[in-house]
């Protein structure tokens, strides 16, 4: 049972992370990348989202969509979505105003980041249970940090390289992520030989 | 009727919507490994956006102002619904070779985008000429990426293998780093033939957060 789990949330952490191979969260991973400290707070506004979110749609989708109105998912999931972030972000500010300070101006961006919806759709269609969808979604979230950090880190140093004219911006920012997409690909492999 | 055309272009070259305002990248990467499923994902997203355009144009005096994300968002779902539906009936190849991307059209930037930026403000006619440019510029550039992904990674063009080159295929084209390399270049070749800078930002103009996301990186710098 443990062993299962610790394989899904390195799966989901490293061979399959969200951004760098599934190209799910793209946009604010090449929006909001450019500073470690900005990268870190959406990337623990994710995680925390994510978790939400599963927690609440998975029962929903087990209880009451299936199996019956199955073909009700996407216009349910996104909705619970939507309201939940709201309604974090309205508890947030009244009762931990300092977490919200760090983490609240990040939260309305994430309502509509197609990482959340696919990590809970995905966890439908893998069929995974409440703990296993729970951990896939901490996994999900993890490697989004992990790559949003790491990938600041890059365009750090790329700022003081001579890059040619029509490079600039944003093509050599998208070839910068294509190398450190490359990097994750070298985890292909691991998961399954891990126990081995 | 000129106006109207005009709408219908501009979707296509000078508003491109992913190579000139770089909205939708989650799909541009994630379903252009092949030719086939590239034009099913543009299709299908160019369906989606003529019909919310129409219908959101239609509700626009009806809709209040403080819940119309929301609501956009609502009838946008159903229309994704609608497609998923047909598709998994009538086209089940597709549907599966797809997947998780069909159902997130919900959340592609150009669609939400449009909704707002377009459809709420302008009449049902030039609304759904306008979803009609973008849907089909966004397909076009979908099977641009596709084909030199397609063809160079794997060697085929739309599944029929190419003589020559798929003996000397380049497979990581076709892998995600590949993605965002083809991404990369065909952004700096678009930008120096059209000769106008490349944003030097990710565009935000037609995303609906984009008012809060500036502010939300001003602050936090």
């Amino acid at each position: 049972m443990i062993k299962n789990l610790i394989v899904i949330l390195m799966a989901s952490v490293l061979v399959n992370n969200y951004v760098l191979s599934k190209f799910l969260g793209v946009c604010p991973f090449l929006g909001v990348s450019k500073k470690v400290g900005q990268a870190t707070g959406m990337g623990i506004a994710v995680i925390f989202v994510m978790l939400v979110a599963t927690a609440a749609t998975w029962p929903i989708y087990t209880y009451l969509l299936s199996p019956k109105y199955e073909y009700m998912q996407t216009i349910v999931f996104i909705l619970v979505i939507a309201a939940l972030v709201q309604f974090v972000e309205i508890v947030l500010k009244k009762y931990i105003p300092s977490l919200h300070k760090s983490l609240g101006i990040y939260l309305p961006l994430i309502t509509t980041n197609c990482a959340v919806l696919g990590v809970t759709l995905n966890n439908i269609t893998d069929g995974y249970g409440f703990i296993e969808a729970m951990v896939s979604s901490l996994g999900a979230g993890l490697g989004f940090l992990l790559a949003m950090v790491l990938f600041a880190g890059v365009r750090g140093k790329m700022e003081a390289a001579d890059i040619p004219k029509a490079f600039k911006g944003i093509p050599i920012t998208l070839i910068a992520a294509s190398i450190v997409s490359m990097s994750f690909y070298g985890f292909a492999g691991v998961i399954e030989n891990m126990f081995a | 009727m000129k106006t109207n055309l005009k709408h219908f272009i501009n979707g296509f070259v000078k508003e491109n919507p992913v190579f000139v305002l770089l909205l939708g990248t989650c799909p541009t990467l994630a379903t252009t490994t092949s030719v086939i499923s590239a034009l099913a994902m543009g299709l299908a997203a160019a369906a989606v956006l003529i019909c919310s355009n129409a219908v959101i144009s239609l509700l626009r005096k009806v809709i209040p102002d403080k819940v119309r994300i929301p609501a956009y968002i609502v009838i946008i779902a159903g229309f994704v619904t609608l497609v998923q539906m047909l598709m998994e009936a009538y086209l089940p190849s597709l549907y599966d070779m797809l997947g998780v991307y069909l159902a997130l059209i919900v959340v592609n930037c150009i669609v939400l985008g449009r909704a707002e930026m377009f459809a709420s403000k302008h009449g049902v006619g030039a609304s759904i000429l306008d979803g009609a440019g973008m849907g089909l510029g966004f397909t076009f550039s979908l099977l641009l990426m596709a084909t030199v992904r397609e063809v160079f990674g794997a060697g085929s063009f739309a599944g029929v293998e190419i003589p020559l080159l798929s003996d000397y295929a380049i497979p990581i084209l076709v892998s995600p780093p590949g993605g965002f390399f083809v991404f990369g270049m065909l952004i700096a070749i678009v930008g120096k033939l059209s000769k106008k800078p490349v944003k030097a930002e990710f565009g935000c103009e037609g995303c609906p957060n984009a008012a809060v996301c500036k502010q939300s990186t001003e602050v936090a710098e």
